[in-house]
């Protein structure tokens, strides 16, 4: 998303999509995991839209739609492309907003060599490394920056050709860009283009992004989607001519996602594919259109804007590196953008610092920039899990989450544990996190004793979101304020409260320390002030920082305010204005009835209140809506400004027709008709020439673990540049042609249930969530039953080369076999709530996962792996590891196996 | 105040009235559709929330998604979950020729017009409301058990270790405040509507002539009619099939029914046997 239009998030808002005049659902289960969101998808069907939900089974969410496709797990980008291919082939685009709003005309440099001509991979590639070099990607004369993504692709070759010295840093780029750790900033974007690209408006250069596209789908046919998919022709062409239909002018298509599409290991590109179906379509910025990216509970939107991840800073300012970032001009050189809201890189990152270290952030100290800590590789969560077994890391914080079951390759997070010196769980019950090293599953097999385990473990009682106050940022990007009912009881404490006393204590055991080291903390602007019995810091007093202030204190009310001479303190940018005028913006709750349906007095969304992004799009070059019925948001000639019914995503007064005067920056460099503001050019990217490791477009290749030949590209099997590990604990399975592949014959898909929430914690300790379903199961369908032996009702094993579970066998016709090259495949459901622990208890799907990721994001592919199935219960004890090693031992898996960076079919 | 509800049998349709209240709000109820149900249980679990309903033990069925199975003293809202190979509708699907869907019903006490539990209630724990609802009072309730065999739909039901019976109160505690029932709260897609009867009746109406008109030709009304065999449920449902694959009795009468009758007739042949008696008295005396 950040990488196609600038801003990682959802382009529209739930509430909207009643305006859709159709709705595509693939890779979520709304109904079933949005229920609450999903009230919109029924008011859209109540209006007349269409439904079409594309999934490997028949959910909960394909009981009301008008159309279910069940689709092979893991074939997403096949189904997709095909999608465009016919767009494009049946002249379905929109041809006036692709050529007045995306990258379309852009001409491509000459250097950049595609798929169809490198044997399904892109130019640049170092299988060697494991990694691509993007320069060849690059728009034609041009050094365009990502507005998100892999960020610190081109920065090193800027500065140093800054320094005069090209080249010079190459030596010193980490091995591979998705080593680094630098990407993933899904945030805001912008970037330094050359004022002007080269373009053709007629879309016939042959370089040109549009031609480029054209090609690169034109094999995605039909015949193929069959294929790859097991989706029959005329089942597949509906849904084209479907969503064609309700796109253009007049009708707009809406695409919700959620982690079934991003959990794999092109899991950035699926996004990408639905990125470039819906600028085609010309559906992102207008009412009724967008792509909703469903997060999960209850604030992973809020987790990412001021995020819990390693690589990034606030409002998706990238975190510096080590070596390369080495003082603050020379970060901004390398992360901020010439033209786009990007080109204020500077003054959101000194107010930042402002609002952190304070009065000891001055000019004459980079504003402390050196206190910031800095990466030096990658340290995503699964790489963390390996430094832990190879004794690098040695203390872990697990908070709200619970990954001895709800990570992947859970063993590895349980051993990885087990290898600490230190562990702190807070949670609200005794979760499997905290409790592995006296009944885990490693107990029970003899692979652990818990007197051979030396972590001390640390358990802490959290508050519930009903005993503090504080907000949640939703799917929407919209923060709401909760109030604490009542104090949380016996040594329960928020995680505000765990965070700010932890903070104190370490400040006041470090005080008159003269160490350099210490000085960020006890510089750290740390002073909230604390209310009730229980010391408890106001929450209020945290977000007017990060809302922040003026020089005289007062409180900003827009990002736009923001200065790089020091006198603005901001703790995220993006969130600024949350508390204008000294109010609580997010605690707004003026009831729907009292205002218009865009409902802008609810809540607060980021950026400065918009519901939909980039709405410049809703209304055409000259600034009038594409149709009457889809304005949005417009010209006003009288008034000489934006108007409309949400905030304008634009300069409001910058008119249509206005172009940039030679040599201005940053925002001032956007023209009339730049509708996706943060990006480096002003456009939505169909072709994205920075920001991804793994190519600039799409291509389909199979999952990690794949019973199946990549047909679309038979001379490259997976993503060449995905992340993988080889590891006692982490064998692939055998490619599909190699023998040994058959032991595994079987499609795994994991996935949630309305009744429980992610790995439990939430629900697996509550009665009345837990009779609703209270145990492990798989679903199977009538045909695998019966090949397999398997009772309804009864039990079964299923094993990976990474373990063995056991789960009760529900068999239902909502698990549908697919023909998929001339051979029938069959799917295995696995919800992955369960673990030991609890009241209501089971094994865990994440035993069966495998750690391979998505090269971008690092996530995990779970939602397409292979195994086997066989009826009855797991064996107990050693027998169990026994079982897989048998296993292994049978398909001839090897440390290489599936290791290979090119080819491997 | 509550007249004899056996006067007014079958002669009123108007509960709350003929239960003796002079000055009543409207009838209020359930209109469930159960065409726009996605089975998130959430009426489920709301129900017992606001209730304190206990939990009925864990146990996976392999009846589809639901492991609730059915209504009960414990359970006052239960969702059903039934899968078959047939179409729904115009819905394409790839699922071969002969399609699939998955029907999913919030089931509840259906606050009969004329309701055979609150007939046989001896000690009074059953009532009508102002609402016309039907509502046990769990502090005069002694356990007789009577009200469970008279519920034509089996839903009232004894309370294991506690004997006496429970069953939905329409959330009679939350309408006395101005709320609607914690079910209708909590339901994301108005499957579950709560109103004045006679609007949903109407609402109710509409819906199904948009589903016949959109081909769903299995689409009706289930306990709508007033005419019917309890004179017309306060909660009814928008069904997709036979009530029966739902687990609803297709033609359900009040059990009381044929007690006025019954004791008609019994009067009757007490006064022949009392006038037999007093004849052969008067005979074997003469």
């Amino acid at each position: 998303m950040g990488t196609s239009f600038g801003r990682g998030g959802a382009t529209t808002f739930q509430q909207d999509l009643q305006n859709a005049d159709c709705i595509l659902i693939e890779g979520s289960n709304m109904a079933e995991c949005h229920p609450v969101g999903f009230q919109w998808v029924m008011e859209a069907k109540a209006r007349g839209a269409t439904l079409i939900h594309v999934d490997p089974r028949y959910t909960r969410t394909s009981a009301v739609a008008d159309m279910h496709v069940p689709i092979r797990a893991g074939s997403d980008i096949a189904f997709l492309g095909g999608i465009v291919n016919y767009v494009i082939g049946h002249d379905a685009y929109f041809h006036d907003y692709v050529v007045a709003f995306t990258n379309a005309p852009t001409i491509v440099s000459g250097d950049f060599v595609d798929t169809e001509d490198l044997d399904g991979v892109f130019s640049g590639l170092d299988a060697e490394q494991r990694s691509y070099d993007p320069s060849s990607w690059q728009y034609e004369g041009a050094t365009v920056q990502a507005s998100s993504g892999q960020r610190e692709q081109e920065p090193d070759t800027r500065v140093a050709e800054q320094q005069g010295s090209p080249g010079s840093h190459s030596g010193e780029h980490q091995p591979s860009v998705s080593g680094s750790g630098r990407g993933t900033t899904h945030g805001s974007g912008g970037a330094p283009v050359p004022s002007s690209v080269e373009r053709d408006e007629t879309l016939q250069h042959p370089r040109c992004v549009f031609q480029i596209v054209k090609r690169h789908f034109s094999r995605y046919t039909p015949e193929m989607v069959e294929e790859i998919c097991g989706i029959p022709q005329d089942l597949f062409l509906e849904v084209c001519r479907t969503v064609a239909e309700n796109s253009g002018r007049e009708r707009t298509t809406a695409l919700a996602y959620a982690v079934g599409w991003t959990q794999h290991t092109v899991g950035a590109q699926y996004i990408r594919t639905a990125a470039i179906l819906q600028l085609l379509l010309g559906n992102i910025g207008r009412p009724g259109g967008g792509i909703l990216a469903l997060r999960g509970h209850a604030s992973i939107q809020g987790s990412t804007d001021i995020p819990t991840l390693y690589n990034l800073l606030p409002g998706y300012i990238p975190m510096p590196h080590a070596h390369r970032d080495e003082d603050l001009d020379m970060f901004i050189e390398g992360a901020s953008t010439a033209k786009g809201y990007w080109g204020g890189m500077r003054s959101y990152l000194v107010s930042l610092l402002k609002a952190w270290w304070g009065p000891h952030a001055t000019e004459a100290n980079d504003y402390c920039f050196d206190y910031l800590p800095r990466l030096t590789g990658s340290h995503g969560t699964y790489e963390t899990v390996m430094a832990q077994m190879d004794g690098g890391c040695k203390g872990y914080f697990v908070v709200g989450e619970n990954p001895a079951v709800g990570s992947a390759n859970a063993k590895m997070q349980r051993l990885g544990m087990a290898n600490l010196d230190w562990l702190v769980v807070r949670d609200f019950s005794l979760i499997e996190s905290a409790t592995w090293w006296k009944d885990g599953p490693e107990i029970e097999t003899g692979e652990l004793a818990t007197e051979d385990i030396g972590t001390e473990v640390f358990f802490f009682p959290a508050a519930a979101h009903t005993e503090k106050n504080g907000s949640f940022t939703n799917t929407q990007r919209m923060l709401q304020w909760h109030h604490a009912a009542v104090e949380p009881g016996g040594d329960a404490r928020s995680d505000l409260w765990f965070y700010y006393h932890l903070g104190r204590r370490i400040r006041q055991k470090l005080a008159g320390s003269t160490d350099e080291m210490d000085r960020p903390l006890l510089e750290l602007q740390w002073d909230y002030p604390t209310e009730g019995s229980v010391t408890e810091p106001s929450a209020d007093a945290v977000l007017a920082e990060i809302n922040g202030w003026d020089a005289e204190g007062r409180p900003l009310t827009s990002y736009e305010q923001l200065d790089e001479d020091g006198s603005t303190a901001c703790g995220c940018w993006i969130y600024c204005g949350v508390y204008a005028t000294g109010v609580n913006q997010a605690s707004r709750r003026k009831p729907g009835r009292e205002q218009s349906w865009v409902a802008p007095e609810w809540g607060w969304a980021w950026p400065a209140n918009r519901r939909i992004i980039y709405n410049r799009a809703s209304a055409d070059r000259d600034g009038k809506p594409w149709s009457e019925r889809k304005a949005y948001v417009w010209w006003d000639e009288d008034e000489a400004k934006w108007v409309g019914h949400d905030v304008p995503d634009f300069d409001p007064a910058k008119s249509p027709w206005h172009r940039p005067p030679a040599g201005a920056t940053g925002a001032q460099a956007l023209a009339g008709d730049d509708a996706f503001v943060m990006q480096g050019d002003g456009k939505a990217w169909l072709y994205v020439p920075a920001g991804l490791t793994d190519g600039p477009l799409p291509a389909h290749y199979e999952a990690q673990d794949s019973p199946f030949p990549n047909l679309l590209y038979p001379h490259q099997q997976r993503n060449p540049v995905r992340q993988v590990f080889s590891r006692r604990h982490n064998r692939y399975h055998p490619n599909p042609s190699q023998p040994g592949s058959d032991v595994f014959p079987y499609v795994l898909t994991t996935y949630r249930l309305t009744e429980h929430h992610t790995a439990g914690g939430m629900s697996r300790w509550l009665a009345y969530l837990s009779e609703l379903q209270p145990e492990m199961f798989c679903e199977v369908s009538p045909e695998l039953a019966a090949e397999r032996g398997l009772e309804h009702n009864g039990w079964a094993t299923v094993i990976t080369a990474r373990g063995a579970i056991e789960a009760r066998v529900l068999v239902t016709d909502r698990m549908r076999p697919l023909t998929v090259q001339g051979r029938v495949l069959h799917q295995i459901g696995l919800p992955y709530h369960w673990g030991p622990n609890g009241y209501a208890r089971g094994d865990a799907a994440n035993e069966l996962a495998g750690l391979s990721l998505d090269p971008n994001c690092h996530i995990q592919e779970v939602k397409a792996m292979t195994g086997d199935i066989r009826p009855g219960r797991r064996p107990r004890g050693a027998a169990r590891v026994e079982l897989v090693e048998e296993y292994i031992r049978r398909a001839g898996i090897t440390a290489d196996t599936g290791m290979e960076a090119r080819g491997g079919r | 105040m509550v007249a004899n509800p056996f006067t007014s049998l079958l002669e009123q349709s108007e509960p709350a009235t003929a239960s003796g209240y002079a000055d009543h709000p409207p009838r209020m109820g359930f209109f469930t559709d159960t065409s726009v149900c996605i089975g998130c249980k959430a009426c489920e679990v709301a129900c017992k929330e606001w209730n304190h309903v206990p939990e009925d033990g864990l146990v996976f069925t392999g009846m589809s998604y639901d492991n609730t199975v059915g209504l009960g003293a414990d359970t006052w809202r239960h969702v059903a979950f039934i899968e078959q190979r047939k179409p729904l509708g115009q819905q394409v699907t790839g699922h071969g020729d002969a399609g699939i869907r998955w029907l999913m019903a919030s089931d509840v006490c259906k606050h009969c017009t004329h309701a055979a539990c609150l007939d046989v209630c001896p000690t009074g724990a059953l009532f009508r409301t102002e609402f016309a609802t039907v509502v046990v009072q769990e502090d005069v309730c002694n356990g007789c058990g009577y009200c469970i065999p008279a519920c034509p739909y089996g839903v009232i039901d004894q309370r294991q270790g506690d004997g006496r019976a429970w069953k939905c109160t329409l959330c009679y505690d939350r309408l006395g405040v101005g709320a609607e029932p914690a079910c209708a709260k909590a339901c994301p897609t108005d499957s579950i509507q709560f109103g004045v009867l006679e609007e949903l009746r109407e609402r109710a109406d509409n819906r199904l002539s948009q589903l016949h008109g959109a081909g769903v030709a299995d689409a009706r009304l289930y306990g709508r009619d007033p005419d019917d065999g309890v004179g017309g449920d306060g909660a009814f449902f928008l069904l997709l099939d036979e009530p029966e694959v739902y687990g609803l009795p297709p033609d359900p009468v009040v059990t009381t029914r044929d007690l006025p009758e019954m004791w008609r007739r019994v009067a009757v042949a007490a006064a022949l046997v009392a006038g037999a008696v007093a004849l052969g008295f008067a005979r074997s005396v003469t």
